[in-house]
């Protein structure tokens, strides 16, 4: 993985001595709030509902074993001993205190991270697919750009004050596990003939108006990515809104002045800017590229694996839904799941994160993945080696056999934390998981993702969940709307609403009955939830919510 | 007849911990909603707003919260104020654990 150069290591240093001038400066009353603010959201320092709130970036979620101890450590020494890993695939912790965060930003700097651009109107955390670089249907690691892109962008000195918050993400496979298209850009490694390029996504966002991101180049090649990024973040930067926050984000002014006039403008702006590239960047990317190359990937026998599938059902229940296909023979990507049935999404104790870390160490080339689905991932681990990882996972309250399943849900931090939020989502969450582990019809279910926010803004991706929840406030009680057949992949969807909301009491009955509708509707065991949404529509399972006295069939409508 | 004035509370977040504080009446503040200064007259409440304001050094975010009197105290009449009183519903932190905490 990328290590820090001397330059990296120095601007981050200057940055973190400069925020503990800035921290000072606020303590004995030389800023004021309104000046401090700005500052302190440069640095990822909000201030929430009950706490201070840091968020830490992972750049493209991917972290080392050391890395992750030092997360530990932070959360132990000043936090409350755990930590909340989030759909940008960063970290969040919830309980620092004001004069801490200059020496918690330094314990990070120490590891090679920081929190620079984790707030603010600026080009936050670049993401990726989790599973880069591992992939069996992977085309190119999408780390390297990524990391290009972070260069890129960080301290940008003409996007530090843009319209709004900028998030680009990345995916080197066709199977879209990054949402690609629900950011400001999205960016897919394509190829054409034996040439890698990228097709270019804009305009795509969740929040109060959820848009799809729209192609505005179909195949860029490599040696223009950085320019045309620029050319795209510099023409928003000037149409943008700033005049109304709500339509400030890039989705508007391309839905406003339509792709053609965006795609227009940002060509010529890119005939401007790109003879100021002269190359250099592409030096850059090739000396990251070999940073990201490809661990020494070991043959080894299957023995050890084969037996303990046949004869451990808690094993091979794990390994069927939360392996994932490697790319090299022999290997496997191991999903950790956050999910335990009642506990809190995306959620890891110090203890934890150490044993995730050692784990990596011992059996996973020393590399951890968040993904944006909240969970943690071990991208190369030997299949020999999955039964003493799944023991060990077992003993820490790590080896939840979920991924992909009704439990395995999103949940933003909700009004539990969150001082923009309507509802709370984590209970939620807890809730449904609960009572669908009780149940115990997960595997019967399969694929199916469940996604809640707490808000309007959409940080719990409920619109592209199969099923969407949507907390709101109505008349000062929690009111849920859902939303169905929301589609997070390569062929995003916004899913539609099915009528009026339920209350707190009232949801996961609600959730229930639309799961009982699905099992009665499905043409056979294969057919996932998404999939028989769209064939049957959404008439059956309005049928199924509000007239639960009634049959449920297909053809209802 | 001009419409009655919800009784409030002059509320914050400390600037050092982040913790949510309330104006006691003694011009203190009280991490504490019950030991919160009630204030039932508009102007009043602004006044005391205002001057709550003018101590950034001490608070961030000052606001003036809606209650209901009872015997036992102010009581939040919103969800929100509700949970900032109390602390999280997923862990037993904040408030509620410090409240146990200093009872022990």
């Amino acid at each position: 993985m990328y290590t820090y150069s001397e330059f990296d290591a120095a601007y981050v240093a200057k940055r973190n001595a400069e925020f503990r001038a800035q921290v000072e400066r606020r303590i004995d009353g030389s800023l004021t709030e309104d000046e401090f603010k700005p500052l302190r959201l440069m640095n990822g320092l909000y201030l929430q509902l009950h706490a201070y709130m840091l968020r830490v970036a992972v750049p493209y979620g991917t972290l080392n074993a050391r890395q992750m101890r030092q997360l530990a450590m932070i959360a132990e020494r000043w936090d409350k001993g755990y930590g909340h890993f989030t759909t940008r695939q960063n970290i969040q912790f919830n309980w620092p205190e004001l004069r801490d965060v200059p020496d918690i930003l330094d314990a990070l700097a120490e590891v090679e991270m920081h929190a620079i651009q984790t707030s603010g109107n600026t080009i936050r955390n670049v993401t990726a697919d989790h599973f880069a670089g591992a992939a069996a249907d992977e085309i190119a690691d999408p780390r390297p750009v990524a990391e290009l892109i972070r260069q890129w962008s960080t301290d940008h000195p003409e996007f530090q004050f843009l319209p709004r918050k900028f998030k680009i993400a990345v995916t080197g496979s066709p199977n879209d596990r990054a949402v690609t298209a629900a950011h400001d850009i999205g960016l897919r490694i394509v190829e054409r003939g034996s040439e890698i390029g990228y097709q270019v996504l804009v305009g795509g966002g969740l929040g109060r108006t959820p848009m799809i991101g729209k192609v505005i180049a179909e195949f860029l090649r490599e040696e223009d990515l950085l320019p045309y990024l620029e050319a795209i973040v510099s023409v928003w930067n000037l149409l943008g809104r700033r005049d109304n926050k709500y339509k400030s984000r890039i989705k508007i002014t391309v839905h406003e002045h339509g792709i053609e006039e965006i795609r227009a403008l940002v060509d010529d702006r890119f005939a401007e800017l790109r003879p100021a590239f002269t190359g250099i960047d592409q030096e850059m990317l090739a000396t990251i590229r070999a940073e990201f190359a490809a661990p020494v990937f070991r043959d080894a026998p299957l023995d050890a694996f084969d037996a303990a599938y046949d004869k451990d059902p808690a094993f091979r229940s794990w390994v069927d839904t939360n392996l994932t296909d490697h790319r090299a023979p022999g290997y496997a990507i191991a999903e950790i799941s956050l999910k335990a049935h009642g506990a809190t999404p995306g959620d890891a104790t110090a203890e934890q994160m150490r044993v995730m870390a050692d784990l990596a160490e011992r059996y996973g080339h020393d590399e951890l993945r968040v993904s944006h689905e909240q969970n943690i991932v071990l991208p190369h681990v030997h299949k020999s080696d999955l039964p003493a990882l799944h023991a060990e996972l077992q003993r820490h309250g790590l080896a939840t056999a979920n991924i992909g399943r009704i439990s395995d849900i999103i949940a933003c931090p909700g009004m539990d934390y969150c001082a923009l939020a309507t509802a709370r989502s984590i209970p939620i969450a807890q809730e449904i998981a609960t009572r669908f582990d009780e149940l115990k019809i997960e595997n019967e279910i399969g694929d199916l993702k469940i996604k809640i926010s707490g808000c309007i803004n959409a940080c719990g991706h409920h619109h592209v969940g199969h099923i969407g929840i949507l907390g709101l406030d109505r008349a000062g009680v929690e009111n849920y709307q859902i939303t169905l057949g929301g589609d997070h992949t390569e062929a995003a969807r916004v899913g539609q609403r099915t009528g009026p909301g339920f209350s707190a009491e009232e949801i996961v009955p609600a959730v229930e009955r639309i799961v009982d509708a699905y099992l009665i509707l499905r043409d056979s065991a294969d057919e996932r939830f998404i999939d028989t949404f769209a064939r049957v529509g959404m008439d059956p399972f309005k049928t199924a919510l509000y007239e639960p006295e009634k049959e449920v069939r297909a053809d209802a409508a | 007849m001009p419409r009655p004035f919800t009784p409030k509370v002059v509320t914050a977040n400390a600037l050092l911990e982040g913790d949510v504080v309330y104006l006691r009446e003694d011009d203190g503040w009280t991490r504490e909603l019950a030991d919160a200064d009630v204030l039932t007259d508009e102007a009043h409440a602004q006044v005391r707003l205002l001057d709550a304001e003018r101590r950034p050094g001490e608070v961030v975010g000052v606001y003036l919260a809606d209650v209901a009197p009872t015997e036992a105290g102010p009581e939040p009449t919103h969800l929100r104020e509700d949970f900032r009183r109390t602390g999280p519903s997923n862990y037993f932190h904040g408030k509620q654990a410090e409240r146990q905490g200093s009872e022990v």
